[in-house]
């Protein structure tokens, strides 16, 4: 029984790491814009589409 | 379909989707409708940015309004307030651009560098309408910078108040996240750790017993000391000030919870509250944080220094060069161009000064001026561009002492509460009970019982859903006002809507629709002349063409030749083979009319002159609705700086003459809120203007009202959009009922604390009963009054 100890200690250090990850991502401001990254991650690498191309799939 | 598609792109400009005029500009297939967005278009163009296009349909902005003057953004001594970060080679600036609107102009601003390499690096954040850019200041000036940005579309708003306030939320609200994610780290673990206790430990197990309780007592002491700080802090401050607010019983609770699960912990007689107490902490924090819901976009505190340029141009040696607002003295000669706005009190030194002072005075009508007469600050110079001599530094003028009146410096905190004054008397009766139950057993001769109900009592009846009810509730409410344009300052505000008695009103932009204009004709036209005016008028930018064009409403069915435009007096045109011309009585080589309220357009078709459309204001949409509705249970009051004219339209609107006022002066709407409060009245005042801005921070609830929530709005504490100001009895309605579910959830939690109490007193509390009377009572509120302050805005059609 006395695994649980280390078991215990293991698990409260995991979330102690997950919790300075979290520091560390409000830290740099990761949580500052929650909305312009949704947008930006649909455009295109590079232009494709042409502008006369226009259709209802490409819009956002 | 594509059918349908080409007909709306071909009469829709390619860039702004504005309908296009009678000679659109034509550029690679493409129709644009005026040269400004036709030049966006090219610039774009030529750098690979078409994909601009792709993403949405006619993203652009109208190019039509001039762009402004930026000579100031070279001065370093202006740049250096404005800018975030500035070494030898890169520059780091946020603009604020408020025609941020779609993906279309994320896409866009983040590809700047494309269309000058100098530019490294843009970053958008969309909800706050701003835009970080990085450039090297030795290729490209900030001014060069702030004129590409124009160039496309996307004029940086500029202003030194803006600028000044900026970070300091950022921090405080990023303090208060990582405190709750500290008491819900603690509050999960916690948890995790006490349930072996409440669900009993087999002999086996007892081993585990002391070190689960030694790392429950660790995991308290973050919460306690970090998390828990501000009520600490607060309790006591507001004990040395003598007022019991309920951070003091929830401070005692906190404490005592901590005290005693020491104890235990450290005597090994129990368990401890630890899971109760992060749990209470975490709740309470995530409480404060809904409570403090901010618009990114709006400004509630705007004064004068936003309404106002940055910078001036100041003439010297018969030089021009910028000065920044806060370097203007007393005996500098300014020039003003035209659409620009006075800064400071001055003198007319040359030109011809045509003031638009409506923002000021209320006044809709243009005041002239002549040669060496005092120009006060804050018109809007109409006409071409004149010389000035300032007589009082900006701070000094006329409407900036009005601002800086000292009425404004006392802080508009004094909203009074429910849970604020709920709270004297909770902590008394709390406290009450507490020594009570504690002399009680103390009679009994049972010393340790004594204090086990005693503390019990603090802990147990720690008025955690109280503390809730309000948050929530108010935050619920926040988010439905939101979704129905009607933004407000903080949750406190809606308390002080519930209380208003007094409702005043300001006119002009108020209760008047500044877009629309009703006309009447004075004369004889017949339809098809009709027809003729309005696809005359068509063809003309003007404010008085458009509106009267959309007044019509007929569709287009003519185009003019050999169009012809005076600006600013008249417009001709051959229509059907007719010579059609519009306008003033001077364009038209008439005898002038006297005597006309309003803005008058004449007709005058092959040389026979028909009439005139005289242009009234017309009333915002359901607002004789609006002013029945609230005029059962209010006083309504009517303050205008206007002139007397609309006072046959609105006695209808109005129960008496004397809650009538014209020609108030800025201090006169204010002194009459004041007499107004001191009759005991609790005054709401909607307004727009500068003019309105002393009366909105006197009133107990300043609203202003705007058709575009992206414009200039004076301080307050609520604004509202005008397409909502028909629903302002609603508004009320709701606010009224939101205070009724306060009151429900504070009852509610009350029946939870007596429960608990019922244990306490006896001294038999025992820390699994309080792990979940915490929790139960806290999600019973929590769900309660989201889902009350929701139905009831339902019933209010608000929903």
């Amino acid at each position: 029984m006395n695994m649980i100890y280390m078991l215990i200690g293991i698990s409260i250090l995991l979330a102690l790491i997950f919790l300075l990850a979290f520091f560390w991502a409000s830290k740099t401001g990761q949580n500052d814009d929650t909305y312009t990254p949704s947008i930006r991650m649909l455009f295109d690498e590079e232009a494709t589409g042409k502008a006369d191309q226009k259709s209802d799939e490409d819009h956002l | 379909m594509s059918k349908i598609k080409t007909l709306t792109v071909e009469t829709q400009c390619y860039h702004c989707g504005e309908d296009l005029p009678f000679s659109p500009y034509i550029l690679a297939d493409k129709q644009f409708c005026c040269l400004g967005c036709q030049g966006v278009y090219q610039i774009l163009s030529s750098h690979n940015l078409e994909n601009y296009y792709a993403y949405n349909d006619v993203p652009g902005q109208t190019q039509k309004t001039q762009t402004p003057r930026l000579e100031y953004l070279d001065e370093p001594t202006i740049t250096t307030d404005l800018v975030d970060y500035q070494d030898e080679e890169t520059t780091v600036i946020t603009f604020y651009i408020p025609a941020i609107h779609c993906s279309s102009c994320i896409w866009l601003l983040e590809n700047l560098y494309k269309i000058n390499p100098a530019i490294v690096q843009s970053r958008i954040d969309f909800l706050k309408k701003q835009v970080v850019i990085t450039f090297k200041n030795k290729a490209l000036s900030l001014r060069e910078l702030a004129e590409t940005l124009s160039r496309i579309g996307y004029e940086p708003l500029i202003s030194l108040q803006d600028v000044v306030k900026k970070q300091q939320n950022d921090v405080s609200d990023r303090q208060l996240i990582r405190k709750i994610a500290v008491a819900g780290f603690c509050f999960g673990n916690t948890m995790l750790l006490s349930f072996p206790e409440y669900f009993g430990l087999s002999g086996l197990e007892q081993q585990f017993k002391d070190f689960f309780g030694w790392l429950n007592l660790a995991f308290c002491l973050p919460v306690v000391f970090y998390c828990a700080r501000d009520y600490f802090s607060s309790a006591w401050v507001n004990l040395k000030n003598g007022v019991l607010n309920l951070d003091f019983p929830l401070a005692l609770g906190i404490a005592v919870m901590f005290l005693r699960s020491a104890a235990e912990i450290f005597s090994r007689s129990g368990a401890g509250f630890a899971d109760t107490l992060c749990g209470l902490v975490f709740f309470l924090l995530v409480g404060r944080w809904m409570q403090k819901h901010t618009y990114h976009h709006l400004s509630f505190e705007r004064d004068y220094r936003s309404y106002f340029p940055v910078a001036v141009t100041l003439l010297k040696d018969n030089k021009e060069s910028p000065l920044p607002l806060n370097k203007l003295k007393q005996g500098d000669r300014i020039l003003i161009r035209s659409n620009e706005i006075i800064p400071a009190d001055a003198i007319l030194l040359n030109g011809t000064a045509k003031l638009d002072f409506s923002f000021v005075t209320g006044e809709s009508i243009p005041v002239e001026k002549v040669l060496g007469e005092v120009v006060y600050a804050g018109g809007r110079q109409l006409d071409g561009a004149i010389e000035l001599e300032v007589i009082k530094p900006v701070s000094q003028s006329y409407l900036t002492r009005l601002w800086n009146n000292e009425t404004f410096t006392a802080d508009k905190d004094r909203i009074k509460t429910f849970s604020g004054t709920a709270s004297k008397y909770f902590s008394i009766a709390l406290l009450a009970v507490a020594i009570g139950s504690g002399l009680f057993w103390l009679f009994k001769e049972d010393p340790s019982k004594a204090l086990a109900s005693f503390t019990a009592v603090l802990i147990i009846a720690c008025p955690c859903a109280l503390a809730l009810s309000s948050p929530f509730t108010l935050a619920a409410v926040l988010s439905i006002f939101d979704k129905n344009k009607f933004y407000l300052k903080n949750t406190a505000v809606i308390e002080e809507l519930a209380r208003i008695d007094t409702f005043v009103f300001d006119k002009t932009g108020t209760i008047t629709n500044p877009e629309a204009a009703n006309f009447t004709f004075n004369g004889k036209i017949t339809d098809l002349q009709k027809q003729w005016v309005s696809d005359l008028a068509r063809n003309s930018g003007h404010p008085l063409s458009r509106e009267l064009v959309k007044w019509i409403a007929l569709p287009k069915q003519y185009t003019a030749l050999d169009y012809q435009e005076k600006v600013g007096r008249g417009i001709s045109g051959l229509i059907d083979g007719q010579l059609i011309r519009l306008g003033s009585t001077t364009f038209l080589g008439i005898d002038p009319i006297p005597q006309l309220q309003g803005s008058t357009v004449h007709v005058m078709i092959e040389d026979q002159y028909l009439g005139y459309f005289l242009s009234s204001q017309q009333w915002r949409n359901g607002f004789k609705d609006l002013v029945l509705n609230l005029g059962r249970h209010a006083d309504l009051h009517l303050l205008s700086g206007d002139q007397e004219h609309d006072r046959k339209s609105l006695i209808p609107f109005f129960p008496s003459i004397q809650h009538m006022h014209f020609r108030q002066s800025p201090q006169n709407k204010l002194d009459y809120i004041k007499t107004l409060q001191n009759k005991g009245h609790k005054v709401l005042m909607f307004g727009d203007g500068l003019n309105d801005a002393g009366a909105l921070k006197q009133s107990d609830l300043g609203v202003a009202v705007t058709d575009n929530i992206n414009n200039f709005t004076p301080g307050c504490d609520a604004i509202l959009d005008g397409s909502s100001f028909s629903r302002i009895p609603n508004f009320i309605r709701q606010a009224k009922d939101a205070v009724r579910v306060i009151h429900m959830s504070f009852g509610i939690s009350l029946v939870y604390n007596a429960l608990g109490l019922f244990f306490a007193v006896q001294g038999t509390l025992s820390p699994l009963i309080a792990a979940i009377l915490m929790p139960a009572s806290t999600i019973t509120i929590i769900s309660f009054t989201s889902i009350a302050a929701r139905l009831y805005a339902r019933k209010n059609h608000l929903l």
